[in-house]
């Protein structure tokens, strides 16, 4: 069923709910970075709470949840930001 | 190296769990790039934004923060920062920000602009700070007198033009 995988980076809070900041996933082809997202949710349902708040970085660049991934991207999702 | 055997971190962008200098962010925007033509006009002034951890949020009595980022991301977040500032005013930037264990009245985010005009200068150091809080992937982790919460800003969208432009407004024009 799992024809690629992807590496998963979660941070800040996302990071607690789940309890580890990576972990990686197998996904079907064709799957998209919301496809990934929801997996997680459906997993850890405490993250649906930013399903309207979170970004998306794939191999470290934003990206957007309709984007498709492949074997080995890293994905990570990104809770609201508050550096400075 | 200074005395300590230590490399001045002279970089105009970094993250980075050491103590943070404001020298060093001066010397980046100062010290005379390669490219630079020979009759091309010099600073006339450099402005500096410290922000330091407060001691109070939203009514707690903070005790310390712990900033967690995606480096890389962050990194390529600072230069787009720059380069959208560079677009608009004729400055020099750099913009550092610190990771982990901050006390109260520790430097987390420092920046410096140099102009040949302190307009420039000034509104390059605001639009900046403005932008690191919009887009880049840091987080504070704010433990405060009785329990602690990661605080949540904005929703990261560095293509997101409303946003963009209410940095410019605030920066003056």
């Amino acid at each position: 069923m799992s024809n690629i995988r992807v590496n998963v980076r979660l941070f800040a809070r996302l990071k607690d709910i789940v309890g580890t900041g990576e972990l990686a996933r197998g996904a079907p082809l064709g799957a998209t970075a919301r496809t990934v997202w929801d997996m997680l949710v459906n997993e850890f349902a405490e993250l649906g709470d930013y399903e309207a708040s979170i970004s998306v970085a794939i191999n470290e660049e934003y990206s957007r949840m309709d984007v498709a991934v492949a074997d080995g991207d890293e994905i990570a999702f990104l809770p609201p930001v508050s550096g400075g | 190296m200074n005395d300590n055997g230590t490399v001045m971190q002279t970089a105009p962008y970094a993250v980075t769990t050491d103590t943070l200098n404001l020298e060093a962010l001066i010397h980046a925007v100062t010290s005379t790039p390669p490219d630079t033509a020979v009759d091309a006009v010099g600073p006339g002034g450099i402005t500096s934004f410290v922000g330091v951890v407060r001691n109070e949020n939203a009514g707690r009595r903070v005790l310390r923060l712990e900033y967690e980022g995606y480096e890389p991301l962050a990194l390529r977040a600072f230069e787009r920062i720059g380069a959208e500032t560079a677009d608009r005013w004729d400055v020099r930037v750099a913009l550092h920000h610190r990771l982990g264990t901050l006390q109260i009245g520790e430097a987390s985010v420092m920046i410096a602009a140099a102009s040949p005009h302190r307009a420039d200068a000034f509104a390059a150091c605001r639009y900046i700070i403005e932008r690191v809080k919009q887009i880049v992937p840091i987080w504070k982790h704010e433990f405060f007198e009785g329990g602690d919460v990661w605080i949540e800003g904005a929703t990261a969208d560095p293509d997101d033009d409303t946003a963009r432009q209410n940095a410019i407004r605030v920066a003056g024009e």
